[in-house]
C-alpha cells in the first residue's frame, strides 16, 4: 500500500516553528521535519520525548569506574602486590590515591564513547549509510516538514500549509 | 524596595546574643594557668579506661617519688615528660575559643570575597543572564567591611601576643628556630599586618566603587558608569587574584609555618567562590519565595546550582591535586601536615570530601533537580557546612592539635557570626531596590531561559 505526505518547504526558521505550532493545532501527524541547522525550541514545538542519552552516559561512566577500579584492584593489589617505591599496596585503599587518575580518566572515556555509539545507534548512523534527504536544498537553506496525509483531504491540507506560508507544498506517494 | 522582615532581625540578633554569650564562656573556661590542664588531664585519664587508670598510679608514684628527691633520673625523665605534656595541651585549650572565632570570622568575610570576586567577573565578561541578580551579590558583599575588619583585629591581636594562634609570631620560638629565621623577612608581624590592611584596604575600595557605581547608573542616562564598573572589575580581578594568594598564605598557611605548598591560594580560593555562589544561591530562592524577585525565574537558580555543582568539582580537583601530590612523593617536611590532619581529623577531613564532592556530585548533576528549590537549598546547606568544615580543618590542627572539638567555641562563634552575616546582608537589601535599573544586559536577563 503506498502512503502519501505532504512536503511544505520553508525558507525561514520562525515561519517554521509558527508552520509547526498550526499544524500541531490543526491535528495533523507531522512525520518528520528535516533543517540545515539546529532550530532552537523545534523538539519542544513539536511535542519530542526529552532524550535520554545523559542518563546512558551516567550509567557508563559508572562502568568505566567499576572496570577501573576491578582492574587495579585486582593487578595491584591481588595479583602480584610487589613493593614499588614503598608505595603501599596492602589493601585497596591505601594505595588507593595512586589509582584515581586512572579511574577518572576511564569514567570519562567509558561514558563519552559509549554514549557517541549509543547515540550512532539510536540515530542509525554509520559509515556507508545511504542519506536519507529528501530534498538537496534542505542542507544548505530550506527546511522542509513531512506530514503524512492518512484520511484527511489532500486540497484541503495543501491549503492550509500554503496559508502556513510555506514556499512549495508538494504531494508525494512514498 | 525590600523591607527586611521583623523575624530575620530577630533571628539575627538571637543567634548573635547566643553566641557573645556562648563565645564569652568559652573564654572564660579556658584553663588559664598549668595547674588547671593537669586536672584536667587527671580527670580524662580517670574516666578513660583501665589503662589510663594504671597508667595515672604509675605516673603519681613516679612523681612521689621525684619529690623524695631520690634522685631517680627516669622519675625526673617522667615528671618532665608530664609537665611538657601539660604545657603542650594548655597551650592548645588557650587557643581553642580564639581558633574557634578565628575559623567563623573567616568563614563568613571569605564568602563575601568570594561573592565579590563572582560579581567582578559577571560584570567583566559581561554575562547576560546575571544582572537581575546583581542587587543581591552587593548587598552580600555589604559583610566585607565588617568582616575583614573583624578579621583584621584578630590578626592585630594575635600581633600584639594575645594569643598564640601563629607560632611564628612568639620570638621564644624563632629564636629557637632555624627554619622560622629564614622565613622572617616575609613573616613578621609588622610586615604582616601592613600586608594585611593593603588587601583588606584594596577589597573595600573597589567594592565600594563598584556599588557606588552600580547605585548611580540606575539615576543617570548614560552608560559611562557601567563602562566604568566594567574597567574597575578589571582591575579588580587582576588585584584579587594576587592578595588572595598572599592572603591564603599570610592568614592561613602561616598557622602551619613549617609547610608550604603552591596551590594552597587557588585552593582557598575555590573554597571561597563555591561558598559565595551558595550564598547567591539561598538569598536568591529566599528572596524569590517572598515574592521580591520578579524576573528570577528557575532558569537563573539552574544556572547558580551550575556553579556550584562545578566549583565544587574544581574545589575537589584542587583537594586532590594537593593530596595526592604530597602523598604520593611523600617527603617528610611536607607530609607531615596531612599526617596530623589524618591522624586527629580523620572524620572532618575526609567527611568534608563527602560533604563537598559526593554531595553535590550526586545532588546537583541532574538537570531538573537543578531547578528545584529545596534540592538547591539542601546541597547549599551540605555545601556551607562542607567548606566551614574545611576551614576548620585548615587552622584547627597547627593551632589545637588533638584537643579539637566542635562544641561551645566553635557553635556560638559560628552563630555570632551567622547572626552578624545575616543582619548585615539584610540590612544592606534595604538600601537600594532588588533591581538595578538600566544595565545594558538587564533585558537579557529578564528573559533569560535555559
Amino acid at each position: 500500500m503506498s502512503s502519501k505526505v505532504i512536503h511544505a518547504i520553508y525558507t525561514d526558521d520562525d515561519l517554521l516553528m509558527q508552520a509547526v505550532k498550526q499544524t500541531r493545532q490543526a491535528n495533523y501527524h507531522i512525520e518528520e521535519i528535516y533543517t540545515p541547522f539546529p532550530v532552537h525550541g523545534l523538539d519542544k514545538a513539536m511535542g519530542l520525548e526529552p532524550t535520554r542519552i545523559a542518563i546512558t552516559s551516567f550509567l557508563y561512566g559508572l562502568v568505566g569506574l567499576s572496570v577501573a577500579v576491578a582492574m587495579m584492584n585486582f593487578i595491584m593489589i591481588e595479583d602480584w602486590p610487589q613493593n614499588i617505591g614503598g608505595k603501599p599496596s596492602f589493601s585497596f585503599i591505601e594505595n588507593m590515591p595512586a589509582f584515581v587518575p586512572i579511574m577518572f580518566e576511564l569514567t570519562v572515556f567509558f561514558a563519552a564513547h559509549l554514549m557517541v555509539i549509543t547515540f550512532y545507534l539510536r540515530s542509525k548512523l554509520w559509515p556507508f549509510k545511504e542519506a536519507e534527504n529528501p530534498d538537496v536544498r534542505t542542507t544548505d537553506d530550506h527546511f522542509l516538514m513531512e506530514i503524512s496525509v492518512g484520511n484527511h483531504d489532500v486540497e484541503k491540507m495543501s491549503k492550509f500549509f500554503n496559508d502556513t506560508g510555506a514556499l512549495e507544498v508538494n504531494l508525494i506517494n512514498k | 524596595m525590600y523591607t527586611i522582615s521583623s523575624k530575620i532581625k530577630l533571628f539575627a540578633v538571637i543567634f548573635m546574643v547566643v553566641g557573645a554569650i556562648g563565645m564569652v564562656y568559652a573564654f572564660l573556661s579556658a584553663p588559664s594557668d598549668i595547674e588547671d590542664v593537669k586536672k584536667i588531664i587527671a580527670e580524662q585519664e580517670h574516666h578513660g579506661d583501665g589503662h589510663g587508670a594504671a597508667a595515672t598510679t604509675h605516673h603519681v608514684e613516679e612523681n612521689h617519688a621525684g619529690d623524695h628527691a631520690k634522685a631517680d633520673a627516669h622519675a625526673d625523665a617522667a615528671h618532665d615528660e608530664h609537665d611538657k605534656h601539660a604545657k603542650h595541651m594548655l597551650h592548645q585549650l588557650q587557643n581553642k575559643p580564639w581558633a574557634a572565632v578565628y575559623v567563623a570570622a573567616f568563614f563568613f568575610f571569605m564568602i563575601s570575597l568570594g561573592v565579590l570576586a563572582f560579581y567582578a567577573i559577571q560584570h567583566a565578561a559581561q554575562a547576560g543572564w546575571s544582572p537581575v541578580l546583581f542587587r543581591v551579590m552587593e548587598a552580600i558583599t555589604a559583610y566585607l567591611l565588617p568582616g575583614s575588619i573583624i578579621v583584621f583585629i584578630l590578626l592585630a591581636l594575635s600581633g600584639f601576643h594575645v594569643n598564640h594562634l601563629f607560632v611564628w609570631m612568639d620570638a621564644d620560638v624563632v629564636a629557637n628556630d632555624k627554619i622560622l629565621q629564614g622565613k622572617q623577612s616575609y613573616l613578621n608581624v609588622p610586615f604582616f599586618l601592613i600586608r594585611a590592611a593593603i588587601y583588606i584596604a584594596g577589597w573595600n575600595l573597589f567594592r565600594y566603587f563598584l556599588r557606588r557605581n552600580s547605585l548611580r547608573h540606575d539615576e543617570v542616562d548614560h552608560n559611562r558608569y557601567y563602562k566604568q564598573s566594567f574597567k574597575l572589575s578589571a582591575g579588580f580581578l587582576v588585584f584579587f587574584i594576587v592578595t588572595e594568594s598572599m592572603m591564603s598564605w599570610d592568614w592561613i598557611m602561616s598557622l602551619d609555618p613549617h609547610w608550604f605548598s603552591t596551590l594552597f591560594g587557588w585552593y582557598v580560593f575555590a573554597s571561597l567562590f563555591v561558598s559565595g555562589i551558595t550564598v547567591i544561591a539561598l538569598i536568591t530562592i529566599y528572596l524569590k519565595s517572598r515574592g521580591y524577585l520578579e524576573y528570577v525565574n528557575d532558569s537563573h537558580i539552574h544556572d547558580l546550582a551550575k556553579f556550584m555543582f562545578g566549583i565544587s568539582i574544581f574545589w575537589t580537583y584542587l583537594w586532590f591535586s594537593q593530596f595526592m601530590l604530597i602523598w604520593y612523593s611523600n617527603i617528610p617536611e611536607e607530609v607531615t601536615y596531612f599526617i596530623t590532619r589524618i591522624d586527629d581529623y580523620k572524620l572532618p577531613f575526609f567527611g568534608m570530601l563527602a560533604l563537598n564532592f559526593v554531595f553535590p556530585v550526586l545532588v546537583l548533576m541532574n538537570s531538573d533537580y537543578k531547578r528545584v528549590n529545596w534540592f538547591v537549598v539542601m546541597a547549599g546547606i551540605i555545601i556551607l557546612f562542607g567548606h566551614y568544615i574545611d576551614i576548620f580543618n585548615m587552622v584547627m590542627p597547627a593551632t589545637v592539635g588533638k584537643s579539637w572539638f566542635i562544641g561551645v567555641p566553635e557553635i556560638s562563634a559560628l552563630l555570632f557570626f551567622g547572626g552578624l552575616f545575616v543582619w548585615v546582608v539584610f540590612s544592606a537589601l534595604t538600601k537600594a531596590p532588588l533591581l538595578a535599573k538600566r544595565n545594558p544586559f538587564m533585558k537579557e536577563s529578564q528573559h533569560f531561559h535555559y
